[in-house]
């Protein structure tokens, strides 16, 4: 019971779960995906999947954006990275993440120039105190980070900063569920939409889903109470009949989202017309690239790229996790070869990632608020 | 990445419109405002940051409950982290503050 007293209204989450039961129809399994890591790692963390009854199964979605990033990108940024004069930034999320010869922390131990950065704009001002260097900031993020990419860009070409540019691995959430929902062995009810990315895009880009799709789609805060309440709310639309996006998250996401940071992503990036994606395959339109006029400040345009190709390791079945199909336990090499501290598939890598919060949270078994309130 | 980091504008910066200073819990940063430019913040104001860009705004119930859930996430010592590590070239603003109750 060690996280009964951080819970705020234990009470209000004992309801909602009941009201859960409630309202799924026991002659139906309902299968529903949270597309955002945050939400995942929120659900085994909270240990929610014990406060809902066995017919409601919860799909881990492809919101993680370092687990859904291939390898052979992290191969192409850090042979790029290989130049003399060169450094290599970005989040602390990416340090640990395997490229073929080794993570950015591992070549940061060879003596690569390798620089933890929490904001993009702090990799330009690596480059302003850095003249005698270039500094390439390795972008990664769905719409929650890419704005602030494109302005520190807008930034840097003002400036007419040129010892800095952006190795592009943005990408956007929606063809990602559209992706999803083609998979022939994929099948959903609803999504539980991702909170703070629909900050930027609003609600409006999950529309399709529920019109064309037939599946509700409720964006979500990431309290606990938050994801029951969307599941509530899913159930309500199934059981009704319905299909249509609501917003649970009203206190922080505006239904048109931040025109300004899409003002700024549009400025900056035109949508690549395919993508790779771990797990998923090629995307098309799924991600961003720098446009033509910030050329100077891409670092794919301004170096030549390797593009190398790296297949997963085959015993690793990073793919069907990501898709849902599988369940991180049923993996090979889950908590065997593949853990948080010895990570061979990305999932295991992030906070975010479903492997690693299974690991952390499911299968070393802590006790849990879920587990309290649903005794 | 995903979950956003809750902070108070405490001061616009009189150079640089697009930047202001924050606090987070009693660590102070500067942030860049410039993706709220439609509604820009004012002092008081309370926003939420996305890896240095303040992404929106909220209210003071919805940044305490913010801070509470990424504590409940178990994500408050890397938020912190992550707000420490702003601004590379910025004087340390820390400031003893109240530490946030656990």
């Amino acid at each position: 019971m060690k996280f009964v007293d951080e819970f705020r209204a234990p009470e209000l989450i004992a309801k909602a779960g009941e009201e859960i039961r409630r309202l799924a129809d026991p002659n139906r399994h309902y299968r529903i995906m949270e597309v955002c890591g945050g939400h995942t790692h929120a659900i085994y963390r909270f240990g929610l999947k014990d406060l809902l009854p066995s017919n409601v199964e919860l799909i881990h979605g492809p919101g993680c954006p370092v687990c859904v990033l291939p390898m052979g990108r992290i191969d192409d940024g850090l042979s790029l990275a290989t130049q003399p004069d060169f450094i290599f930034a970005a989040f602390g999320d990416m340090m640990r993440v395997p490229g073929t010869h080794g993570s950015p922390l591992e070549y940061k131990a060879r003596g690569m120039d390798v620089r933890i950065v929490y904001s993009p704009a702090d990799a330009l001002k690596l480059a302003r105190s850095n003249t005698g260097k270039h500094v390439m900031f390795f972008a990664i993020g769905f719409e929650t980070t890419a704005p602030s990419t494109a302005l520190t860009l807008v930034r840097a070409k003002a400036e007419g900063l040129r010892n800095f540019s952006v190795f592009c691995n943005h990408v956007t959430i929606i063809p990602a569920i559209r992706a999803i929902l083609d998979s022939p062995d994929m099948r959903l009810d609803g999504f539980v939409g991702p909170g703070h990315v629909s900050t930027v895009i609003g609600c409006r880009p999950y529309d399709w889903i529920a019109k064309d799709e037939g599946k509700p789609v409720v964006v979500s805060g990431f309290e606990p109470l938050d994801i029951l309440q969307s599941i509530v709310m899913l159930l309500q639309q199934l059981r009704k009949g319905e299909a249509k996006v609501e917003n649970q998250y009203k206190r922080v996401v505006p239904w048109e989202g931040n025109r300004a940071a899409l003002r700024a992503m549009a400025e900056v990036f035109e949508l690549r017309p395919y993508f790779e994606w771990r797990g998923l395959g090629f995307i098309s339109q799924s991600a961003l690239k720098i446009r033509a006029s910030y050329a100077e400040w891409d670092s794919e345009q301004r170096f030549s790229v390797p593009g190398v190709r790296v297949t997963d390791p085959k015993a690793a079945q990073c793919g069907e996790v990501l898709k849902g199909v599988l369940k991180p336990a049923q993996c090979k090499l889950f908590g065997r070869e593949c853990t948080p501290e010895q990570p061979v598939g990305a999932l295991m890598v992030s906070s975010e990632g479903s492997c690693a919060a299974y690991y952390n949270y499911e299968h070393r078994k802590p006790v849990t608020i879920a587990s309290a309130a649903a005794n | 990445m995903c979950l956003a980091i809750p902070g108070k504008i405490i001061e616009l910066d009189a150079q640089n419109a697009q930047l202001a200073v924050v606090d987070v819990v009693g660590v102070r940063r500067k942030v860049d405002l410039g993706l709220l430019q439609d509604e820009p913040p004012i002092v008081g104001d309370w926003v939420l940051i996305h890896v240095g860009f303040a992404m929106s705004k909220i209210s003071e119930a919805d940044a305490v409950d913010q801070m509470q859930t990424l504590t409940m996430l178990g994500e408050a010592e890397a938020a912190m982290q992550e707000v420490r590590g702003y601004g590379l070239e910025n004087e340390t603003l820390d400031q003893p503050g109240q530490r946030w109750r656990q």
